[in-house]
């Protein structure tokens, strides 16, 4: 027993794709220091994750996991930081805390719970969602295309940027792992079918195929990124499409220390 | 003009980018080493080039915290600084101006006229045009009669980009001008260290053990993190957003640091579902809100006190916070320290309330108070912490070692997990309902109204208006009742302040009368609302004429 999930009642579907990504945090975060460890949600069916999981967890506001993981490891680097949102949290109502986090590479773990739709608030479509999605406020389907967030990703300096599948747990647990290892800003995007409203298992199993070739040069990365345009058409291919090592924000920003007030006085006469 | 020079007002403008802020300083720095007491007054528009800017430095034996109408000395870089205040010198006062940038001559129109060639003197000392703010200082301090070593002395510490080349120019305007008058030390005062209300915060709470300030840039607030950013020690970051801004603190917060946050009234608007989410997760957050007019993007260098009923209603749901409203730098710098230590150690948000005029303003620091970091005591906790423990204030943790720690703006139980259940919920209000009634017994003791002078006229009045009030009522009878905290609101200590008194005045600077309609909720009832909104501060004359209507 790893002692890592706490007696609270679990409330996600039967079948949901969440179970799997719980299930390869645990994994992740039994490898890793569970003290050190800091899960911070969003808000939506992925954010319950942080009350079934007996771990220091920080449950954030709708969209604003990734501001409170970067403050959080300002404020302890020793900490390590994942964050679990939702594509509604982070490609909808804070993709701009997403895109300035990679910006900055800020020294955290961000795991999108990507199932294409608002699941908690039943049945909307969000940034990802194919554009002929009927949602409960699009009955005749919507009228947006969707966004590529890896290749948002890609071009706004993310230093790690993959992605999985819950149907291939094992390539998604080595893929958190090494997202967690990087120092840097690593994003995850996890594909989460959601059996409710957008039961994508039959087509994910079909579509994704694990790349023979990772850690591609940035253009390359991009190209594949476009492979897949979150509508219906085309591969959705898996793996780790780009990593650099480059220097953190944390290790750029003034280290804290003791202040002599005093002195400050003494020069503002 | 006499000799022996006592109160002054100084009036120095010029084109936005040439400087006159700097020379506004530099002027109070020579003064306030002399001993003098100094408050300056800035003035300018939301541009960056052209534009008129000013700084009104108010020189004085005795702190007084006021610029007046009338002026004895107008130092002017550009002709529209010429216009706009000359009206306002006094019968023997003094027109500096630089002769070449302004072709007209003035002298023509009487009065006491001084001509400085200040592009020669520059061009002499083979600086840069932007270097004539600083020939206009020394010229001035010589026509004054203060001493070359001493001027330079201040110049040599207050100039650290280019020195050499700024000293060479003042001290080629020096020689060149004439002295006329005779300064005098200034009642043998020990100078005193000159901070803007925004910077006395920075240190008020910097003595309260700040480790982290974050903002995103908006006035009259930006002075903070201007301030803060060249502290070696405090980690300063400036997000993508006012929300980063607010979410960002919190994760610091919850990580162990002890971090605030700035802004003015459209940014602290993004914040307030932050500010909600730390009354309910309890994480400490000490916020700045520095008003200046509004609605919406308004009058952005402009003064207000607009935001009072925002502050103390600002987040939803049912929730409790400190908030402060200072009236000078010294109050400023004794509350930041009192609200950073408060959010701390009482874990909910905490507002530092002030406005434009008092966070750029500049004041000379008494601070004749002792202040310190409130220290949380930080029990041993193991696996079976619990976050939300207690009956009123939990035990505070980190994440890092053996407890778990879990926050969160759910409603929850005492681990922290989501709760729906009834009693549950009722439980986790009545427990932060609590905190705030231990808060308000802890407020008891303390100075959270201050009442000046005896009468039968009450003036109540909050924020920078304070230095106005004192001064335009120095020869009246009257009362004046100022609120330091207003949430919670110092009701009953107020009401005590009235026992004796037959009319109560409510002196403001906005439209609508926030204070006053504050003021009928808690039962205390204003006779008479004195109101400004335009932007600029009530001035002596101006408020002493409205009070004796
Ligand atoms: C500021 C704010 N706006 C809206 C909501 C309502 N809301 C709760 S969850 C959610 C959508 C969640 O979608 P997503 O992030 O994709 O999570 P999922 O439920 O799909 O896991 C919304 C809109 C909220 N809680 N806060
Ligand atoms: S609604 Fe969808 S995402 Fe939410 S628990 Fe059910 S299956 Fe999972
Ligand atoms: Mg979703």
């Amino acid at each position: 027993m790893d002692n890592l999930i706490l007696p609270t009642k679990n409330t996600w579907c039967p079948g949901c794709g969440n179970f799997g990504i719980q299930n390869v945090l645990r994994e992740v975060i039994s490898q890793n220091d569970r003290e050190k460890t800091v899960l911070v949600t969003g808000i939506g069916c992925h954010g319950k994750i942080a009350d079934y999981f007996n771990v220091n967890s920080f449950y954030s506001l709708h969209g604003r996991a990734i501001p409170s993981a970067v403050g959080i490891k300002m404020g302890n680097e020793e900490l390590q930081v994942i964050c679990s949102v939702g594509d509604g949290d982070a490609y909808n109502e804070g993709i701009a805390h997403l895109i300035h986090a990679a910006k900055r590479n800020s020294n955290i773990t961000v795991v999108v719970h990507n199932n294409r739709v608002f699941a908690l608030t039943v049945k909307q479509a969000t940034s990802t969602s194919p554009k002929e999605f009927v949602g409960s406020t699009t009955p005749k389907g919507g009228v947006e295309e969707p966004i590529n967030p890896m290749d948002v990703m890609l071009s706004t300096g993310a230093s790690f940027v993959a992605r999985g599948y819950v149907g291939k747990p094992e390539q998604l647990t080595r893929i958190i792992s090494e997202g967690v290892k990087h120092r840097g800003f690593s994003f995850i995007e996890v594909l989460q079918p959601c059996v409710a409203w957008l039961n994508t298992y039959e087509s994910y199993n079909e579509k994704t195929y694990e790349m023979e070739e990772e850690f591609l040069p940035l253009q390359e990365a991009r190209e594949k990124a476009r492979e897949w345009d979150y509508n219906n058409g085309g591969e959705i291919p898996l793996g780790v499409f780009y990593r650099e090592e480059k220097p953190t924000i944390e290790e750029q920003v003034g280290e804290v220390s003791f202040v002599d007030t005093k002195e400050i006085l003494e020069k503002s006469k | 003009m006499g000799n022996n020079l006592g109160d002054l007002q100084i009036i120095i403008g010029g084109a936005a980018g040439e400087g006159s802020k700097k020379a506004g300083l530099l002027i109070g720095k020579l003064f306030n080493s002399y001993g003098f007491r100094v408050f300056i007054h800035e003035d300018y528009e939301s541009v960056i080039k052209g534009g008129h800017n000013f700084s009104q430095i108010s020189v004085s034996r005795e702190c007084k915290d006021v610029i007046e109408e009338k002026i004895d000395f107008l130092l002017a870089l550009n002709k529209e600084a010429v216009l706009k205040h000359k009206e306002k010198l006094k019968k023997e006062g003094v027109l500096i101006y630089d002769f070449g940038a302004i072709d007209e001559d003035f002298s023509e129109e009487g009065g006491s006229v001084i001509k400085i060639p200040l592009k020669e003197i520059v061009d002499e000392a083979e600086g840069i045009p932007l270097m004539k703010n600083t020939a206009l200082v020394s010229a001035f301090s010589k026509i004054i009669g203060m001493e070359w070593d001493r001027v330079s002395e201040v110049l040599k510490r207050e100039l650290p980009v280019a020195t050499e080349k700024n000293l060479e120019v003042a001290e080629v305007a020096f020689e060149k001008t004439e002295k006329i008058e005779e300064v005098e030390e200034g009642g043998g005062n020990q100078p005193l260290p000159l901070l803007s209300g925004n910077q006395a915060v920075a240190m008020g709470a910097l003595e309260a053990g700040l480790e982290c300030y974050y903002a995103y840039p908006m006035t009259p607030s930006t002075g903070v993190l201007q301030f803060l950013a060249k502290v070696e020690g405090v980690r300063t970051f400036q997000p993508e957003s006012e929300i980063a801004v607010v979410n960002a603190a919190l994760g610091s917060a919850y990580a162990g640091k002890r971090t605030m946050i700035g802004s003015s009234g459209g940014g602290f608007a993004l914040m307030t579902e932050g500010i909600s989410f730390s009354a309910q997760s309890e994480i400490p957050l000490c916020v700045v809100l520095s008003q200046r007019m509004g609605p919406a993007t308004g009058v952005p260098t402009y003064q207000a006190q607009a935001d009072l009923l925002f502050a103390l209603n600002a987040g939803h749901g049912d929730m409790m916070r400190f908030v402060v409203a200072p009236g000078d730098a010294d109050e400023a710098y004794y509350l930041a320290n009192k609200a950073l230590n408060i959010a701390w150690k009482y874990q909910m948000p905490a507002i530092i309330l002030l406005d434009k005029e008092l966070s750029e303003n500049t004041y000379g620091v008494k601070k004749d108070f002792d202040l310190e970091k409130e220290e949380i005591v930080r029990e041993e906790k193991g696996e079976d912490y619990n976050r939300y423990e207690g009956e009123d204030v939990s035990p505070l943790i980190f994440p890092g070692g053996e407890a778990t720690v879990k926050v969160t703006g759910y409603e929850h139980d005492k681990k922290g997990v989501a709760t729906e259940k009834a009693e549950e919920i009722k439980a986790m209000h009545e427990k932060r309902i609590r905190k705030y009634e231990k808060l308000k017994e802890e407020l008891r003791e303390e100075e959270t109204v201050k009442t000046y002078k005896e009468g039968s006229t009450a003036i109540i009045f909050w924020g920078s208006t304070k230095g106005t009030v004192l001064e335009a009522t120095k020869e009246m009878d009257v009362k004046l009742i100022q609120p330091l905290v207003v949430q919670p609101f110092p009701e009953e200590k107020i009401k005590e302040a009235l026992r004796e008194t037959e009319r109560v005045v409510c002196v403001e600077a906005n439209a609508t009368g926030q204070m006053t309609k504050v003021l009928k909720e808690k039962g205390v009832f204003v006779d008479k609302k004195i109101l400004k909104y335009d932007g600029r501060p009530f001035t002596v004359e101006e408020l002493r004429k409205e009070l004796e209507k």
